[in-house]
């Protein structure tokens, strides 16, 4: 059973929707209770760093994500704003983040492109692992940010992609994985990541 | 790089995909569960539907049906009609639709822009205007005037201003909707599409007008213009023929336009 966190901000129901697409059995869970349960778990993300920590911080639920997915290593796909509060810190209303990764996000230059990026745009991968298994590179898959993570740790980075130069578009590393761009709704290329990552928890 | 989006248009009225010319004479096509799954299959960019008598009918839009279509398309899509006030935003978001357009109800008040982008984000609100061409005077330096209301009722405001002011307030994206192209299967408006592109820098879409598919090449390679709305090309039985999505993408492709290929 994947757990997909629902929070005010975020857009659970669109990742509940892709998984029953899927026939992957989900649940939006709240609490520590339905956390633990768990296979897998997802954190959607819309909105704002800063709503997004505040509203992990209501639910009361930070430790309990951290110890599960940090030590007792509970596959986690991080989604937009949930790929970005993985990192210490976003430019984004200085908000600090869970901090799992080492490294920052920073926003799109207004200067030299569209703010936010929205729309279909190319990923191309860096790492083959379980989730991208059966994807390839090239591919399309739909964004919506304003900002973007850079990591200090090159072996994380997943795929990149071009907006005016190349910015980070997936991490992962062991069981954790999070995308820029929205998994739940890039069509089928997004279903088939989706599939390949409840897979993991199933084994 | 970023590609150009197609974004599919419904009106709708009582569940039913109605086309209108020029916000008029409105004619059934189809349920809309059935035409949103329908151009999902054809690779559509993306959707937008409105609910055309929510504000009329002074009622809020219909939730079922938004959850009906969130089940059925996973791409993004965006619902306006009859969403007043940031509980309305809520509850269409939680629906699964992406993005809310706002139109009327935003120039009526502004601050549900502001609040909404702080609600939610500004990649959630789209600004809708319906713009017309009024001639170049004092007032509308642009030469284009908002209405409202169904292009009913006009505000004496000029659409680049209110363009630059609806990005101050918080919008992520702009629909700049051609009241005098509406439906006329002519083109685009390259005029005020082109000037309002160069007035912010949020994402412009293009829409009212697209009737070949060279619509869409002039307003993709003439303006900075990121996506365009379709709706008539694609299912109205007013034109003499309709195209596939794969015949729009290829025909754009070949001429060199960005655009998120077919997957086969």
């Amino acid at each position: 059973m994947i757990a997909i966190i629902d929070y005010k901000a975020g857009n659970s129901t669109s990742v509940e929707n892709a998984c029953k697409k899927m026939n992957i059995e989900s649940r939006l869970v709240s609490d520590i209770a339905g956390l633990e349960s768990a296979s897998g778990i997802i954190l959607p993300g819309v909105g704002s760093a800063k709503a997004t920590m505040d509203s992990l911080s209501e639910l009361g639920i930070i430790d309990k994500l951290s110890e599960l997915v940090l030590d007792k290593k509970v596959p986690f796909l991080g989604i937009c704003v949930g790929l970005q509060v993985l990192f210490e810190h976003s430019e984004e209303d200085d908000t600090d983040c869970l901090g799992w990764f080492k490294g920052q996000v920073k926003q799109f230059d207004k200067s030299k492109v569209r703010v936010p990026q929205i729309g279909w745009n190319r990923v191309d991968w860096k790492q083959s692992n379980a989730v991208n298994k059966g994807s390839k590179s090239g591919n399309y898959f739909y964004f919506v940010n304003s900002y973007y993570v850079v990591p200090e740790d090159d072996g994380i980075i997943m795929a990149v992609t071009d907006y005016n130069g190349e910015f980070v578009s997936m991490v992962s590393s062991g069981n954790i994985y999070a995308s820029q761009f929205h998994i739940e709704k890039s069509g089928t290329a997004g279903l088939q990541l989706l599939k390949n990552f409840a897979d993991l928890g199933e084994k | 790089m970023l590609t150009k989006r197609l974004i599919a248009c419904f009106d709708v009225i009582n569940n039913m995909v109605t086309k209108a010319s020029k916000f008029q004479n409105n004619i059934d096509i189809e349920r809309v569960e059935i035409v949103a799954e329908k151009v999902y299959d054809m690779q559509i960019d993306e959707i937008v539907f409105y609910d055309i008598k929510a504000s009329a009918e002074k009622r809020s839009i219909d939730l079922e049906m938004v959850k009906r279509v969130a089940g059925l398309v996973f791409i993004p899509f965006t619902v306006g009609g009859g969403i007043k006030t940031i509980s309305d935003m809520y509850s269409v978001l939680k629906a699964g639709a992406e993005k809310i357009s706002v139109d009327s109800m935003a120039v009526r008040n502004p601050d549900i822009i502001n609040e909404g982008a702080k609600a939610f984000g500004s990649q959630c609100i789209v600004l809708s205007m319906q713009v017309k061409n009024v001639g170049v005077s004092e007032k509308i330096p642009s030469g284009y005037e908002i209405a409202i209301d169904g292009a009913r009722v006009f505000t004496g405001m000029d659409a680049v201003e209110w363009a630059k002011r609806g990005e101050a307030l918080g919008a992520g994206e702009i629909v700049v909707n051609s009241i005098d192209n509406d439906g006329t299967h002519g083109g685009y408006d390259l005029d005020i599409t082109g000037k309002i592109c160069n007035a912010v820098k949020i994402p412009v879409i293009a829409s009212g007008g697209a009737g070949k598919p060279e619509h869409l090449y002039d307003v993709f390679t003439k303006t900075e213009a990121t996506a365009g709305i379709i709706s008539s090309m694609l299912y109205s039985t007013r034109l003499p023929r309709n195209y596939s999505v794969e015949e729009l993408k290829e025909y754009l492709l070949g001429r060199g336009v960005d655009m998120r290929p077919m997957v086969r």
